[in-house]
């Protein structure tokens, strides 16, 4: 079976937890003690109808105040695919909340009011979609039962959303008309909307081709941690314990390892289970090589005829997520990227982006709270890494403050910075 | 001649991306490898928590894996609390000889004894909260910097919103509202003296997936999990096991069933399930058909209300 990550972003007036709530209802996910949980509750908040959003607002705060505070992680299978839905919050001073959730999905589903269309809130969750790469995006035009199942209403929105999205980078995009109160087009094709020819959201989750949108070309592999049992029948034994990041790894595979520069061919390639001849992401395996290089946590193993950058200066788009501490030019903080931490201090930020309106200030002085923009920073020992677009994996980093050790920022590498 | 080229392209690219497909199992073990890994890399003193329960069993499996052929870099810990099946302790003991691994107990009895903590009487007095305490005491003797739970986000709503790495401060407790963001799989572990992480590297699996997982690796379980003979009685219409650790209130008569257990935890107040699932298909079956959640089946101490587990998680609770 394979496994569907997917992100949704919106408030309770789009109908976000409802849409959830439906797809664990019709999936058969809600058990019997949740839905009673969830009327008990219903009823004591004097709802006229069972809320399916209860199931999903987890924290007492959030119960109390009728709102999503955090990313909540659901889960529900088919026979075709396992799906983890990472649940975010959907107003602006949670973007990044929305920016976590969408930081591990392969899929977006971005919910539109059919009666209020295109509004400023699509559009940024279309844009952080965009900027976090989620290769494929669901534009759900919900409530399609209050505009009377009109077909000519959804394609006016669908018109109106594409035109915005042709300025993104949006690789797949598909518009489903649905009412996740009545459950059209949530898992079945409704009767209602016999003008529309597509599949329904399930269906279509448990379509969407994924397999090729991991990187299989370029073979990176940050070294975890080095394992040697220093016992026995493995007293020599030295192995470099990994996910593999990106490309395939073979036995017999010449390689060269960052930052020394040597070169060496792999030895064997090594599980628990037994040793495989080829390794790809996002296995976790053991890497052993033929010649005695010193090699460990944070060095990264390659292909000869194919490096990532190697850099000190790095071009970034950086979402900030503290609200007590900010980012400004000279700001030194500690950067973690694939399994290598290192000090960097803020050179310059170049523009603040306005993630409404897409418009770029280039007079900003800092990044606060939920506030995403153009950085370079320098870092005290270089980082291999690639270009975001081309790897989510090592083309990511976060950003902490020494003070307080919390995770201040989360960026996307751009390319190295001149 | 065109056409046919780009088909052929189209399809060298898609046989090449069906034969690099994991299945969810494996991908969500690969997820779990890499979490032990960052753990015994970034952290001086981490430690295991093992309850005996199906899905701690997964989780040293997994850590096996992570560090073969190596032993694992890291104690097992379990929290006693002197209400255990006998079948589970054995099971505990021959488990951590086989890994050669380190085994801490911390010992509720002991706690109790000493006087650090005080028991709860009447009938249905529990020694659920007192853990907390001889767990954190623990931790802060051992000096225990990580420690990897078995919890599942599937299981409870609060744990829905818990990160994998979960910091707790210099008083064992956890803060929802200021947790750290967790990006990728970028986890942040830094922390000052007296502070920890807790570690869930089985975040991601549901109920079904421990199961076919445990079915998968063919991972050996105590027998108390599947179909026996047991005696029981019936309290808030769940089925406990009779014992010198609980005392039958008024109107509560012991009888034999057919019975398992979904979950095993502290004997009085781990609830059995009727069954005659008495293999690992019987029992994925069942667990597939369900409609009531493991905890709302059998865990007593869920039920005190609908923050019980955020409110007691809050406190420093596994």
């Amino acid at each position: 079976m394979e496994m569907l990550r997917f992100a949704t972003a919106g408030s309770v007036d789009d109908g976000k937890s409802t849409l959830i709530g439906r797809l664990l209802y019709d999936t058969k996910t809600i058990f019997e003690d949740q839905f009673e949980a969830v009327e008990k509750a219903s009823v004591q908040m004097g709802a006229e109808y069972t809320n399916l959003a209860l199931l999903t607002d987890g924290l007492r705060a959030e119960r109390e105040q009728g709102i999503t505070i955090d990313v909540a992680y659901r889960y529900f299978a088919t026979p075709r695919r396992k799906f983890i839905i990472a649940d975010t919050p959907g107003h602006i001073q949670y973007t990044r909340n929305m920016v976590t959730g969408a930081s591990t999905a392969d899929l977006a589903i971005v919910l539109i009011d059919a009666r209020k269309g295109v509004l400023e809130q699509s559009k940024r969750h279309a844009f952080l979609a965009s900027l976090l790469r989620i290769p494929h995006l669901v534009l759900a035009v919900n409530k399609m039962d209050l505009v009377d199942y009109d077909q000519e209403r959804f394609e006016e929105v669908r018109n109106e959303f594409r035109d915005f999205a042709a300025k993104l980078n949006i690789a797949d995009l598909a518009f489903i008309p649905v009412s996740a109160l009545h459950g059209d087009n949530i898992v079945d094709r409704s009767a209602s909307m016999a003008w529309y020819q597509g599949p329904s959201l399930l269906h279509h989750l448990e379509e969407v081709h994924i397999a090729s949108d991991r990187n299989l070309i370029d073979a990176r592999f940050p070294v975890q941690y080095v394992i040697r049992p220093q016992s026995g029948e493995y007293h020599d034994y030295r192995g470099y314990a990994g996910t593999v990041a990106g490309g395939v790894f073979r036995t017999g595979d010449e390689v060269t390892v960052l930052p020394s520069g040597f070169s060496s061919t792999v030895k064997s390639i090594e599980t628990f289970d037994g040793r495989v001849d080829e390794a790809f992401s996002p296995m976790a395996v053991a890497i052993r090589i033929n010649d005695e290089i010193d090699i460990s946590r944070g060095d990264m193993i390659v292909r000869p005829n194919n490096q990532p950058t190697v850099a000190q200066d790095i071009d970034a788009m950086v979402c900030w997520m503290n609200e007590r501490i900010s980012l400004r030019p000279g700001s030194k903080l500690v950067i973690k990227h694939t399994t290598r931490s290192t000090k960097v201090i803020v050179r310059d930020l170049s523009y603040l982006l306005d993630i409404n309106t897409l418009h770029r200030d280039e007079g900003a002085a800092q990044l606060s709270l939920n506030e995403i923009g153009r950085v370079q920073l320098r870092s005290q020992a270089p980082l291999f890494f690639d270009e975001y677009r081309r790897n989510r994996q090592t083309g990511s980093f976060v950003l902490i403050d020494e003070a307080t050790n919390v995770t201040a920022g989360a960026g996307m590498i751009l390319g190295p910075a001149s | 001649m065109g056409t046919a080229g780009s088909c052929r392209v189209e399809w060298a690219v898609l046989l090449a991306a069906m034969s690099f497909d994991l299945t969810h199992l494996r991908q969500l073990e690969a997820e779990s490898i890499h979490i032990f890994r960052e753990v015994a890399a970034e952290f001086e003193n981490p430690c295991l928590l093992f309850s005996g329960g199906k899905d701690s069993i997964v989780m040293l499996h997994i850590a096996q894996k992570a560090f073969w052929p190596a032993r694992l870099p890291f104690a097992v810990m379990h929290v006693d609390t002197g209400h255990n099946f006998p079948e589970v302790l054995e099971f505990r003991d021959r488990r951590v000889a086989e890994l050669g691994a380190r085994l801490v107990v911390a010992c509720v009895q002991e706690a109790i004894d000493s006087g650090m903590a005080t028991e709860e009487t009447g009938p249905r007095a529990s020694r659920n909260r007192l853990q907390t305490a001889v767990l954190l005491d623990a931790i802060e003797r051992h000096r225990f910097d990580a420690l990897f739970g078995g919890a599942r986000r599937d299981e409870e709503k609060a744990r829905a919103k818990e990160r994998v790495f979960s910091f707790r401060d210099e008083f064992g407790q956890w803060d929802p509202k200021s947790q750290r963001p967790e990006l990728w799989n970028l986890y942040n572990g830094r922390i000052l003296m007296g502070e920890h992480i807790r570690v869930f590297p089985i975040s991601n699996y549901t109920e079904l997936d421990v199961w076919q997982y445990i079915k998968d690796e063919q991972i050996e379980i105590p027998s108390v999990y599947f179909a026996h003979r047991r005696e029981v009685f019936e309290r808030d219409s769940m089925l406990l096991a009779t014992g010198p650790c609980i005392a039958l209130m008024d109107g509560e008569e012991p009888f034999v069933e057919r019975v398992r257990y979904r979950t095993v935890g502290d004997m009085s107040c781990t609830g059995a399930v009727e069954s005659s699932a008495d293999t690992i298909d019987k029992i994925i079956e069942e667990v597939a058909a369900t409609r009531i959640t493991e905890r709302g089946a059998t865990r007593a101490d869920d039920k005190v209300s609908e923050a019980a587990m955020e409110d007691r998680k809050k406190e420093g609770y596994f």
